[in-house]
């Protein structure tokens, strides 16, 4: 299957780019790890590895064919003379699909490190009580359905990105780097998985109680971040030329925006919690970075710097209340603090996009055959429509995916391995087998 | 309450689909979306609600 092609400079730039984003996966890998306890952190870290490899594996397999492209076969449901490109109808296993330099095989391989991210994002969430396999099934489960469903309805000229030709709502839905397909739909799967697994043992007590798990190690996190800042670069850049018809050369302010954003949204989360508690607080910080940076992957390359600045700053302020509201007020126990940063943040992202977007350029979200959207006006109501279908579609469905999985395979691990620790109880070895580790750890309560 | 919940939060979007389809002007469509998104909020509570832990299973 061919495509139009692009021009050469922009294929490179776009292929450098794509290589960029495996390091968004490298920092969420360590950050998550580095936010959990140290008894588990080879766990997550082969978790992690394997979440990439199963999510890559299974994509390849089905996902695509269910995602596919802009401009690809798809099937088509006709309400009220309106066409609804509803899911994709390319062959599994990237058959048919010219293997080179074309649009759709770009896409493809972005897809195949998105669609990884994605599925690194529950994983923090089960850190601690989360059976490896199960969470490898779970995973299957987000690469094969969940994730390319919604990703095809945004970046695959579904029927959302098609909201602006077919009902004159701004340009569609839009979402430059996955706020949405990656980070909402990750974030919502975790707090799927938090609800299915429950709280860590000794988190919340008969009292009311519900005292701090702290992560084990700042540095992982906070190196963490700054890997995830190189991704998220070449992650935004990617998808502004593959999904919304950019330029290489916008890619100047992408990266821009989107450093702003997150060094806003760090700023942010470090001046509220040495307000409240007399010192910044590293973990908060470090989650209020990641928040600004999923906050521009919906808005980079529709802001000016400014903008990304208060984009950032109200994500980095969200976040810091959001995680301490679930932890306390919800009793949802995330100890990666996924669900704020990525669900709420890519939430907060795709509406400030309908608040502060101006679209100086031609935005190319569907196929190149049907006509360009009316005007600008109508894209809040766009990203809105996008909202409600996250929250009313995609969350009940890997809910209830979720649920049904864990009917057949249990989630969570046994009460005597949670006590042990995942590295030991499911790996056989710690991640530091040199350090000294409480005698208590090794004996039964 | 848990089904309900997310009972809600389905027809909440179905509301929202319903007015991209059937409504024409720019306002009423909006305040549909807008109650679709209120009715999905309704649900978010009661599905939170729903899976808050019990005094009993607190250790």
């Amino acid at each position: 299957m061919t495509t139009p092609g692009l021009p050469e400079v922009v294929t490179i730039a776009c292929l450098f780019f794509i290589f960029l984003t495996p390091l968004a996966a490298a920092g969420l890998t360590l950050i998550n790890a580095g936010l959990g306890r140290s008894h588990s952190a080879a766990h997550i870290m082969m978790a992690s590895l394997s979440a990439l490899s199963i999510a890559g594996l299974v994509y390849f397999a089905f996902g695509f064919g269910w995602q596919g492209f802009i401009g690809g076969h798809a099937h088509i449901l006709t309400l009220s003379g309106k066409a609804w490109n509803w899911i994709a109808a390319e062959p599994f296993f990237f058959r048919k699909l010219a293997l080179d330099g074309s649009p759709a095989f770009l896409t493809a391989l972005l897809q195949v490190c998105c669609v990884g991210l994605a599925a690194l994002i529950p994983l923090g969430s089960g850190a601690d009580r989360w059976r490896l396999r199960a969470s490898c099934l779970s995973t299957a489960i987000l690469a094969a359905w969940t994730y390319p469903l919604f990703a095809h309805w945004v970046w695959g000229g579904g029927w959302l990105a098609q909201l602006g030709v077919n009902y004159g709502l701004g340009h569609g839905f839009l979402d430059v780097g996955g706020a949405s397909s990656i980070h909402v739909v990750g974030g919502l799967t975790a707090l799927s998985v938090i609800w299915i697994l429950g709280p860590r043992r000794g988190k919340y007590s008969a009292d009311g109680m519900a005292p701090a798990i702290p992560g084990h190690n700042a540095v992982l996190i906070m190196f963490g971040c700054l890997l995830a800042l190189l991704g998220w670069f070449g992650l935004n850049s990617a998808g502004a030329i593959l999904f919304v018809g950019g330029e290489p050369s916008g890619s100047a302010l992408i990266a821009m925006n989107t450093l702003l954003s997150a060094a806003a949204a760090a700023l942010t989360a470090a001046f509220i919690t040495n307000i409240r508690f007399g010192k910044p607080d590293a973990s908060l910080t470090a989650n209020g970075w990641v928040a600004g940076l999923v906050a521009s992957s919906a808005t980079c390359a529709f802001v000016v710097p400014a903008e990304a600045v208060v984009i950032g700053s109200i994500a980095g302020a969200v976040v810091t209340f959001s995680i301490e509201w679930f932890e306390l007020r919800l009793e949802v126990d995330d100890p990666g603090g996924a669900i704020s940063v990525h669900a709420i943040g890519g939430l907060w992202g795709l509406l400030a996009l309908g608040l502060f977007g101006r679209f100086n350029a031609p935005v190319s979200n569907v196929a190149a055959s049907l006509p360009a959207a009316a005007g600008d006006s109508g894209q809040l109501l766009a990203q809105l429509i996008g909202v409600a279908t996250l929250l009313g579609f995609v969350l009940p469905l890997t809910y209830g995916l979720n649920w049904l999985l864990n009917r057949i395979y249990p989630y969570r691990v046994s009460v005597e391995g949670e006590r042990q620790g995942l590295d030991l109880h499911e790996l056989g070895a710690g991640a530091y087998p040199e350090f000294i580790t409480h005698t208590e750890d090794f004996i039964p309560r | 309450m848990r089904f309900v919940g997310f009972l809600l939060l389905v027809a909440g979007w179905f509301l929202v689909l319903a007015s991209i389809v059937l409504l024409a002007s720019p306002v009423s469509r909006g305040s549909f979306v807008f109650a679709g998104i209120a009715v999905e909020a309704l649900g978010l509570i009661m599905v939170f609600r729903s899976h808050s832990i019990p005094r009993e299973e607190k250790r």
